[in-house]
């Protein structure tokens, strides 16, 4: 860990989405440390994957700022927030159906090197996830779980300094989980990620630090032990709570 | 005060003309997502059923007002069964399948029926206002196109039928497991948007004259006036055909029909831009 | 399936080299009758190249190809009427036309057009060149001293020369061989274009554009630059056209010349360079064959035409031939036919 990052990589101040009149990220205050990994968790309609998108740009905020290294984020296009050194995986597996795993992967690695780096970037990754067997098939052939790691090799290649995953683990086999696992643990220190996750097995195997979202806003923030056996989170989960919540 | 009353009516009449172009598109862009270039042919088989049984001596309002959405809408099912119904969720194909039906068509009749322009007398007359002639067709025309409007809004809001078709359009597996048969809903849906073409075809013949090659014009006005208007069948064609039908009429009162026809085309491409999913994507975005 | 298409030099190689063949022998062999004919289909090859590059490439469907078609092919008309020369005026076809399409394109893709609105507009602003030309028959109409002419075209545009030989217009034979090596010259430069990273970024946007863009790459930017090219060639293939017909016409600006382009492309296939040129070929012919018969009428055809392509051949003529070639290849040959998973 680099010493004396007091001040976070990313933050968030302030930050309000709202549709018409609903309000989905109520004035979130948010900061993230270099190297941090950190997960979003809440239940259904928290406002966690909107707050993502926010973070992403593919929505701008209605209010609030998003910092990242000092730079505001908010408003601009997703194209350049990626540029700045963020990778982002969306929710939806979002990859090149029609060409192999290799080229989804060389494609993201060439946005920003030349083509001989780029392969050498490609090999390296698919090592580091282990998919160097899937590397000629045809993305749109592969398995849903098969598809997210190649997803994430993609993710990598553009060599971010933060990563920015929403369900990752979503449709994995339990083996291709625990690879998952054991990448963004390694990851973490090298990069700061950001992981927005319903899998509470998964979660309890990469995450140190939780942030659990509810109605827009961030509820509680704390270690996964902490979050795990505090008993108003098990409420928002189970609807318990007087105003009826969804 | 003649002039402004005059000015009025003929504004009126384009947005009028409009609605009654686009409506039958709308219907089917609309709740199916189905792009009918063909749509422009449709109202010309309107004009030639029209054309053809008042020669043979059947009364204009049977022609238009019967028997024109009534073969049409029975050849639009044909279509449907025959070429649409394999290309749902093919937005690009039905559009390539569509085009290539229209070609078709034109080819077809100007075999069948030559070139040459065929004509209608217009019914009614004229009347004065002041020192202006106005066709009471014109007036008629208006009074259609609400027509049009009124019975597509009630239907859709307020019959079962209505109710069943929005339904499958928004979840058709849903509305199966209902007990509603879906290919029929489709299958009639495009029929009566084909009527409505039809029809369209046959009020305007009187006006516009029958030709194989009339529906070129229609379907570039219909198209634009639908895609601008934006998905909702009634909320968009009447906002769009408002919009675009009054702007245009005033150039062409200043300036000729063919600025008044590009100033159409203008304000379309300009809308398009400022609201990429049509004015029903971003205004009345509930709306039916 | 789409990377075996674009890895494909050797195919690419080969039809160049037929396509020097044809070049050289073509006007030796054939009668001035048939040469003519074919100088039309290398033309037209042209025009179906700029729509099939950036539809099979880039994912943009235009409805208005014949935009650029008229453009260029006006522009080349006024220009060489006014300069008594043409090698400028074609430069400045091709010049115009690109402008005209990066404008457009601005348009479009940075107001986040897309699809079937992307589809309308460029049909719309086609229609629009096509209104506006129509009317221009009064003498009043004129730039420099070449009249619009409306409706009637403008007649008597000069032939084109060769650019070393500006007093010598070309002889057929020559048309024919110049025309060809530009179709050539710009078949391999897509080519070359297509490997590049330029083109592959181009191919990702097609398969997905939101990826793209996840990837860090300026999708709005990589469009405009694809349906700027697209745009150039087309001018060209107009400029070409104005001077093998030595006559243009609001025609050329129809929806009926977008609607063959379209034909052409997706009976040839979309997602390769090659299959369009046979599209025009083979559509061309048939059209000829059957006029002179004067048995069906062409739209007949052609909308007969586009309705079987759609409903039995999605893909199109080449790319299922050439399906179907390779499921023949595993039948007989039987080895090596799967890829190791």
């Amino acid at each position: 860990m680099t010493a004396a990052e007091d001040r976070p990589l990313l933050s968030t101040k302030e930050l309000t989405m709202r549709f018409g009149g609903v309000v989905a990220v109520d004035q979130v205050n948010f900061s993230l440390k270099s190297g941090e990994l950190r997960c979003l968790i809440g239940p259904n309609g928290a406002g966690k994957s909107t707050f993502f998108k926010c973070l992403t740009g593919q929505l701008k905020p209605s209010a609030g700022s998003v910092l990242f290294a000092d730079q505001e984020l908010s408003g601009k296009t997703t194209h350049d927030i990626v540029r700045k050194g963020i990778g982002i995986k969306t929710q939806v597996p979002n990859l090149f159906d029609g060409l192999p795993a290799r080229e989804n992967i060389a494609l993201s690695a060439r946005q920003n090197n030349s083509q001989r780096r780029a392969e050498e970037i490609t090999d390296e990754m698919l090592e580091l996830i282990s998919i160097a067997a899937l590397a000629r098939r045809d993305v749109g052939s592969l398995a849903h779980g098969e598809r997210q790691l190649v997803e994430l090799a993609m993710v990598l290649a553009g060599q971010p300094r933060l990563v920015l995953l929403d369900e990752p683990a979503a449709g994995m086999t339990g083996e291709e989980r625990g690879r998952l696992a054991t990448v963004l643990r390694d990851l973490a220190g090298r990069m700061s990620l950001i992981v927005v996750e319903h899998d509470m097995q998964f979660i309890r195997e990469i995450a140190t630090e939780i942030t659990v979202f509810h109605r827009g806003r961030v509820f509680i923030e704390g270690d996964v032990a902490e979050i795990m056996t505090h008993s108003e989170v098990q409420e928002i989960y189970l609807g318990k709570e007087a105003n009826g919540a969804a | 005060m003649d002039y402004s009353l005059v000015v009025a009516i003929e504004l009126l009449r384009a947005v009028a003309g409009l609605v009654l172009i686009a409506t039958g598109l709308a219907i089917i862009f609309g709740m199916m997502r189905v792009i009918n270039i063909a749509h422009g042919e449709f109202m010309m088989l309107g004009g030639y059923t029209v054309v053809l049984t008042t020669k043979l001596g059947v009364n204009i309002w049977v022609a238009i007002l019967v028997l024109a959405p009534l073969a049409v809408g029975l050849f639009g099912i044909i279509v449907e069964r025959c070429i649409i119904q394999h290309l749902y969720g093919r937005i690009i194909d039905s559009l390539l399948a569509t085009w290539g039906l229209s070609l078709f068509l034109i080819g077809f009749v100007t075999v069948v029926f030559g070139n040459t322009l065929e004509g209608v007398s217009t019914p009614f007359g004229g009347f004065a206002i002041g020192q202006y002639k106005i066709a009471i067709y014109s007036l008629f025309l208006i009074l259609a196109a609400a027509a049009f409007i009124a019975s597509v809004f009630f239907a859709l809001k307020y019959t079962k039928s209505g109710l069943i078709a929005r339904a499958t359009m928004q979840n058709p597996d849903m509305v199966e497991s209902l007990g509603v048969n879906s290919k029929i809903v489709y299958m009639t849906t495009f029929g009566i948007g084909a009527a409505f073409s039809g029809l369209a075809g046959g009020l305007l013949a009187p006006i516009s004259g029958v030709v194989p090659g009339m529906g070129v014009n229609f379907i570039g006005q219909a198209f634009i006036t639908v895609v601008t208007g934006g998905a909702a069948v009634v909320a968009g064609t009447l906002s769009a055909s408002s919009v675009l039908g009054s702007i245009s009429q005033a150039v062409t009162f200043a300036a000729g029909p063919v600025y008044g026809d590009a100033t159409l085309l203008f304000v379309a491409l300009i809308l398009l831009r400022l609201l990429p999913r049509g004015i029903t994507g971003r205004i009345f975005t509930r709306s039916i | 399936m789409l990377s075996k298409v674009s890895k494909d030099w050797a195919g690419a190689g080969f039809v160049t080299t037929i396509g020097l063949a044809i070049l050289i022998f073509v006007p030796i062999l054939f009668d001035l009758f048939e040469v003519l004919q074919m100088t039309q289909y290398v033309v037209l090859s042209l025009f179906a190249l700029s729509l099939a590059y950036i539809w099979g490439y880039g994912g943009i469907l235009s409805f208005g190809q014949a935009g650029f078609f008229g453009l260029g092919g006006y522009t080349y008309a006024v220009a060489a009427i006014n300069m008594g020369q043409t090698t400028v005026p074609f430069l400045m076809a091709i010049g115009l036309c690109a402008l005209f399409a990066a404008a457009l394109g601005y348009f479009m893709f940075y107001g986040r057009l897309n699809d079937v609105y992307l589809g309308v507009v460029t049909l719309v602003v086609t229609l629009i060149l096509w209104k506006l030309i129509n009317h221009t028959a009064g003498p009043e109409y004129s730039i420099g001293e070449a009249r619009l002419g409306g409706f009637n075209g403008i007649p008597s545009i000069p032939i084109m020369t060769l650019p070393w030989q500006p007093d010598m217009e070309m002889e057929p034979g020559q048309m024919f061989q110049y025309f060809m090596a530009i179709l050539i010259g710009v078949y391999v430069l897509l080519h070359v274009l297509i490997k590049s990273k330029f083109g592959r970024v181009a191919i990702s946007i097609r398969e997905n554009e939101v990826r793209t863009g996840l990837l860090g790459y300026d999708v709005r930017l990589y469009k405009l630059g694809i349906f700027t090219i697209g745009g150039a060639i087309g001018g060209a293939a107009g400029a070409m056209w104005a001077t093998y017909q030595t006559f243009i016409d609001p025609n050329s600006f129809s929806l009926e010349v977008s609607a063959k382009c379209l034909i052409w492309v997706m009976a040839g296939g979309v997602g390769t360079l090659f299959g369009p040129i046979v599209g025009v070929i083979g559509l061309q012919y048939l059209s000829l064959k059957l006029g002179e018969t004067d048995l069906i009428n062409n739209l007949i055809i052609l909308g007969t035409i586009l309705m079987f392509l759609v409903l039995l051949l999605p893909k199109g003529i080449f790319p299922s031939f050439q399906d179907l070639m390779q499921w023949l290849w595993r039948r007989v040959g039987g080895s090596g036919g799967e890829r190791t998973p």
